[in-house]
């Protein structure tokens, strides 16, 4: 029984506790606002064994190893502590309790989501002591502000109040008693890189302290004082006249003037991105804009990293450009640049850089057709810096004696071209040589060239498998933690003992569902597959008719909403798929064996049942929860000998089979319709074993009938599902739509299609775009129409999972499937969408409730924006995990044809030219690389050729090239090189 | 956008510093306002609402009278700076009429109108302030106003809000809380326990109801026990007021029996 109780405030307290205020809203609307707070006197301190409080987590005499508080300590860091040292909280040699302020967590979350989600975490992790304090609640430390105090000044009251309440409450709660020798009293430090602050605090008795002073004599300073961020250092080094430097960059505007030039259309807000070709160039895309602004130069872009939210101000139409056509490499063109000062300007090396950009940044010249905008960059709206993994630059060291720990100034080099050089400080720069590192941004100053961070820790060797799969994981942002407890507590007691239990009216798994156990059904899928989501079955009508069904894998039966795996999930989003490593959306004890539709045992699902003609036109659909017992698991060559071999009549077969032909029915239909088949390059590593996981080799992927077969079913399947969900909910169905790219995006694509094949390519409506692809055909080169096919993927938007309440009902449509409307459904085991999708469709036949957070379109638009990002994430680093093995399989080919003193060769398409190179795709490998001159080529932008001496080359010419894998002496990296062989060799170009 | 506030917070805490089933501070004066025959103005927290009861008297409509009783009538205004947006709310606002309808709804089983045939109640609620639980507090105030007018009741009726964020239910919410959870509001006559109105303007899962249910029922009684000593408080203050020390024991030993409906 719960205590219910009436509050009682008293009169006297009301102008602590109660707020009556005017605000005005964004659309200009003054709303009053009211608010009250209760002060109360059980507001736990969390220190273990006090005599007031009931609770605690922190030890009861503190933590005695540091110098400077031998009688025992606590920390309480301020908000700029957690905000700027987030990598020293969270690194496990730094244990100190800490106490943190309901004051100092939500002023972290307001100024930052990701540091506040970090923040939360480390409050739960085990390893760490943190007691979350609630100062505003508690009557002796809740303040209010007083008038003309800033709200930072208000904080910092409240924060230095609490610190003294804290080391008087702990004296209070331990009285000497007589006879007993004085206890120890532990003191409680604030924490703040603030020195005025600390002034104030020491002025008031209130022990203070910097977290650099407080991290030198801790037992692990060395390790420690690198995690510090740079921020913390200028204070602490004044002796650099920082003052005396020139700035190299532009200052921002205030945020109140860019917030004001974008609302009145005169700047513009949009996501950087830089250019991977050429780190001198960047580009925003902004609303008022079709083609994207272009930034040129390092002052136009002004101190962006790719993924910033920026303000630009456009230029003039007569300084508007088109992108540069040259391929600019920051490692080459910048390899002298000294880390240690490149900030100050004058010196030589630093005049030879700033001629060497300017000359590129110059040689951009005007043309005619493909003008685009260009402009500057005069605000950041927000920094998305994450940590990012770097290689050191071994040239960067002014000493490499392994032994020193000196401190020094070096270059990192982001994995990502699209990332600029950093600087960072560290004692340890020479035993990270050859090491994969993980590296965050803290600053970037006008007066200094690069970023300034600082290293947070070690991935393992350069090469190495497993530091390469983690800085994939890290460079994706994919979470691959594993699963905590409160997580795994979720899955059936009975494990992998779980059956589905005898059928019986009593049972709850049994509970509306139909028996479906004698249904001859099967799943086909790839070689190895574990986590088997769908099945299907098929069988003749006695009307003439046929019934086929879909049966997917009955996650939600097992993953409830609003339960620790529900959340790791949603979090999640999707699995991911390495070439050797699979990171689960759900524990495996789910997705390859409870939820997975084996063979022979029986299984709950969710099924999808439709009659149709022969024609494959549906004549009635219904869907239900299940229990099925698949009778094969087929892979699909499996599936597909066996539907071709005359002599099988049985069942199974027969029912494959009709499936089939459906199958192609419905791909014809939709076919004609107007869906698009698109390609991407899809290649499959062919791994040694398991155990060393060395790649033999690399071949592109079959496409046989049975993929088809099954492809169609599942879109059927999630066309179905999404009408059902969109018409019973109509403002919360997660949907998955594909918007008609713009056709500007095509301009390129159209013009050298054009120019180079003299084809036409209608992308007037995604029908035309199939029929002119399939126009798209060079007889003697049977691989033209898919690389076609590739190009014109990439003009294409990504697809992405909406609320229907969301947008309007015009914008539902998925393009490149030529559906109306559309979902996911069929693979609730590795996508999160498809959980949302389940339960939609369960309370849609009334088989169970909708969780009260799926009737919330907000909280549906927030999924769904988390799994937007991991889905594209995912992709990312699986395609990026293809490219290492890519490179391992060259690696090793290359050794091998070395010692026949022969290379790898490869034919190659040219799909991009540059004054000084090639862009080619290799099909065979599904590899781009570039191909560089070393000097400027004669070059003709309208018409995509080059000429390298006599011979001329132009956009989809067939080539060769040479592929070497070599290695950069500075960074260690790994890189794929290419070089022409035919029709010229450019190995001394 | 998300909420920038947590509405429970992992130390147990709503955003105002109460735990999920503490509710708000209540202040209840009785007191005499204008020519009212009853009235009280109180206060849950922030939310105010002051209620006058006029009647039981002649009805001035015709076509209102009922043969065989009184007819309640029940009329909501809301000062145009009490919350949120500064939006004048007419008298024939939808939410307004519905609130009022529910209110009405609400007592007439609790109030003895068999007594008064063909008259009428009058009961005009004024909500000065608002910070969530509007109907709560207008349906409790109305409760005492309609005692300080002498208008027979057979109960009390105290109503609660309670809502359930994700999984964990709460009470007596703030406007902060309303608009983030589910919510429901419940109006209980003590003596019997019986539920006199239940109303809720989000969907909730069944479960989740139950226990809301429940809880709102019981934080209902505790309500009960403050109204009760208000409404003692007052009659004392009245007696002693009359009475002024001249024979003070004879009248003044009021009892929960003693008065109609004040238990
Ligand atoms: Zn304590």
């Amino acid at each position: 029984m719960v205590e219910i109780k009436v509050l009682k405030r008293p009169r006297s307290e009301a102008v602590v506790t109660q707020r009556k205020f005017f605000k005005k809203t964004a659309r200009g609307k003054v709303i009053k606002v009211l608010r009250e707070r209760y002060l109360r006197d059980d507001v736990a301190c969390g220190i273990e064994g006090c005599r007031e409080c009931d609770q605690g987590v922190l030890p009861a005499s503190g933590d005695k190893n540091h110098p400077a508080f031998p009688n025992g300590h606590f920390i309480l860091p301020d908000t700029n502590v957690f905000l700027s040292q987030m990598d020293l909280v969270e690194s496990p040699l730094f244990n100190p309790p800490i106490i943190l302020l309901q004051t100092v967590l939500e002023e972290v979350r307001h100024r930052s989501l990701p540091l506040y989600n970090r923040l939360k975490a480390l409050t739960k992790a085990d390893d760490k002591k943190i007691w979350i304090f609630y100062n505003e609640y508690r009557s002796e430390t809740a303040i209010i502000r007083e008038e003309g105090e800033t709200p930072n000044d208000r904080n910092d009251r409240g924060i230095r109040k609490a610190t003294a309440w804290y080391n008087e409450h702990i004296k209070l709660s331990r009285p000497p008693i007589r006879g007993q020798p004085t206890p120890q009293i532990p003191t409680v430090v604030l924490m703040t890189e603030d020195s005025d602050n600390r002034q104030k605090a020491e002025k008031a008795g209130i022990p203070a302290s910097s977290v650099r002073k407080y991290v030198q004599s801790m037992k692990n300073s060395t390790q420690l004082l690198d995690l510090l961020s740079a921020e913390g250092s200028s204070e602490i080094e004044p002796t650099k006249a920082v003052a005396g430097r020139q700035s190299l960059y532009p200052e921002y505007l205030p945020t109140s003037t860019l917030l004001a030039g974008v609302k009145a259309g005169e700047l513009h807000q949009g996501h950087f991105n830089a250019n991977q070709y050429n780190y001198l160039e960047g580009s925003v895309h902004v609303p008022a804009f079709t083609k994207p602004v272009l930034l040129v130069g390092r002052e136009n872009m002004n101190r962006a990293v790719d993924g910033d939210i920026v303000v630009v101000e456009v230029f003039e139409e007569k300084e508007w450009k088109a992108p540069g056509d040259e391929v600019v490499d920051q490692d080459s063109t910048l390899k002298n640049d000294d880390a240690e000062d490149s900030a100050d300007e004058g010196d030589v090396e630093d005049h030879e850089v700033l001629v060497k950009e300017s000359k590129f940044v110059e040689t951009t010249e005007i043309r005619g057709h493909d003008k685009q905008p260009t402009g500057r960059i005069v605000g950041i709206i927000k920094r998305n810096w994450r940590a990012y993994v770097c290689h050191i630059d071994s040239t960067s060291l002014t000493s490499s004696n392994a032994t020193s720990l000196s401190q020094q100034t070096v270059f990192a080099t982001p994995v990502s071209r699209l990332l600029p050089r950093i600087r960072l400080r560290t004692r340890q720069a020479p035993s990270l040589i050859g090491q994969k590192i993980l590296v965050t941004i803290d600053r970037w100053d006008v007066t200094s060239r690069y970023p300034e961070g600082h290293f947070v820790r070690s991935l393992g060797k350069v090469e190495s498998k497993e530091a390469e799969q983690e800085s994939l994981l890290l460079e994706f942002e994919v979470p691959y933690r594993p699963f905590g407890k409160a997580i795994l507590d979720c899955l059936p007691e009975l494990g992998d003992q779980w059956v589905v239990p005898p059928k019986s009216d009593s049972s709850p798994e049994w509970r509306d569902r139909e028996d479906f156990r004698d249904l001859i059904i099967c799943s086909i899928d790839p070689p190895n597959c574990q986590d088997i989501d769908d099945a299907l079955h098929a069988r003749p009508l006695p009307n003439g008719n046929i019934e086929a069904g879909v049966h997917i894998a009955d996650v939600s039966h097992f993953v409830h909403a609003d339960t620790p795996m529900d959340s790791e999930a949603a979090s999640r989003g999707t699995t991911v798929y390495l070439v050797d490593k699979r990171i689960d959306m759900l524990p495996s004890l789910l997705g390859t064996n409870l939820c997975s539709l084996r063979p022979f045992v029986e299984r709950l699902a969710f099924s999808a049942i439709w009659e149709m003609t022969p024609d494959a036109e549906i004549v009635n659909v219904r869907f239900t929860k299940s229990v099925i017992a698949s009778k094969a698991a087929f892979t699909y060559e499996e599936a597909q000998i066996r539907k071709d071999d005359p002599h099988r009549q049985d069942e199974l077969t027969q029912g494959i089979r009709l499936l089939n032909s459906l199958a192609q029915k419905l791909k014809a239909k939709r076919m004609a319709a107007g869906a698009l088949n698109l390609a991407s390059p899809e290649v499959k590593i062919q791994l040694d074993s398991s155990e060393s996981s060395d790649p033999i080799d690399v071949e592109q992927k079959e496409l046989r009938e049975t993929n088809s077969l099954v492809e169609e079913f599942m879109l059927l399947a999630n066309i179905s599902v999404a009408k059902k969900i969109e018409e019973t909910f109509p403002q919360t169905a997660v949907l998955r739509r594909h918007l008609p790219p713009p056709r500007t995006n095509f301009e390129k694509l159209q013009d050298i299609l054009m120019k180079r094949k003299g084809m036409p390519l209608d992308v007037s409506s995604s029908g035309a775009l199939a029929a002119s692809l399939d126009q798209c055909v060079d007889i003697n080169e049977p691989a033209f129409n898919t690389l076609v096919r590739i190009m014109a993927t990439r003009c294409m938007l990504s697809a992405e999972y909406f609320c229907s309440g969301s947008v309007g009902k015009d914008t539902f449509g998925h393009y490149g499937l030529a559906s109306p409307i559309y979902t996911h459904f069929t693979s609730p085991i590795r996508r999160y969408a498809d959980v949302l999708a389940h339960r939609q469709l369960s309370a849609a036949i009334g088989y169970s409730p909708l969780h009260a957070s799926l009737h919330s379109k907000q909280h549906v638009e927030r999924v769904l924006d988390v799994v937007n990002r991991r889905h594209r994430m995912a992709q990312m680093a699986g395609r990026a995990s293809v490219e290492f093995y890519v490179g391992l399989a060259l690696k090793a080919r290359g050794e091998r044809e070395k010692k026949n003193s022969a290379e790898v060769i490869e034919e190659a398409f040219v799909i991009r030219t540059f004054r000084n190179g090639l862009g080619v795709f290799v099909s065979k490998l599904g590899i781009e690389g570039l191909v560089m001159f070393k000097k400027d080529m004669q070059f003709d932008a309208e018409n995509y050729t080059i000429t390298v001496g006599t011979t001329t080359l132009a956009v989809f010419d067939k080539v060769k090239v040479r592929i070497e894998v070599e290695k950069d002496r500075n960074t260690q990296r790994g890189r794929v090189k290419m070089s022409l062989v035919h029709p010229i060799d450019s190995a001394d170009l | 956008m998300a909420s920038r506030v947590e509405i429970l917070n992992e130390g147990g805490f709503r955003s105002d510093g109460r735990r999920q089933f503490e509710l708000r501070s209540i202040e209840m004066d009785m007191s005499q306002q204008g020519h009212a025959d009853g009235s009280a103005v109180i206060t849950h927290g922030l939310t105010q609402v002051q209620v006058s009861v006029f009647g039981p008297r002649e009805a001035k409509m015709r076509s209102q009278t009922i043969h065989d009783r009184a007819n309640i009538n029940v009329e909501i205004s809301i000062a145009p700076f009490s919350t949120g947006d500064r939006r004048k709310r007419s008298r024939g606002d939808k939410r307004i009429l519905e609130y009022a309808a529910a209110i009405k709804s609400t007592f007439e089983p609790a109030i003895q109108t068999s007594l008064y045939p063909r008259s009428q109640i009058d009961v005009f609620i004024q909500v000065i302030q608002q910070d969530g639980g509007l109907l709560q507090a207008c349906i409790n105030g109305t409760t005492l106003a309609l005692m300080n007018a002498g208008v027979p009741m057979i109960d009390f009726i105290c109503a609660v809000s309670g809502g359930v964020h994700s999984t964990h239910p709460l009470l007596d919410l703030t406007l902060l809380e309303e608009n983030d959870v589910p919510n429901v509001t419940i109006a209980v006559m003590p003596k019997t326990q019986k539920v006199s109105l239940v109303t809720m303007e989000t969907r909730l899962h069944v479960d989740r109801f139950e226990e809301v249910f429940r809880l709102a029922t019981e934080a209902g009684l505790v309500l009960h026990e403050e109204m009760k000593s208000a409404v003692l408080g007052r009659a004392k203050e009245l007696i002693s007021s009359l009475d002024m020390g001249s024979n003070a024991n004879r009248g003044g030993d009021v009892d929960d029996d003693g008065m109609t409906g004040f238990n």
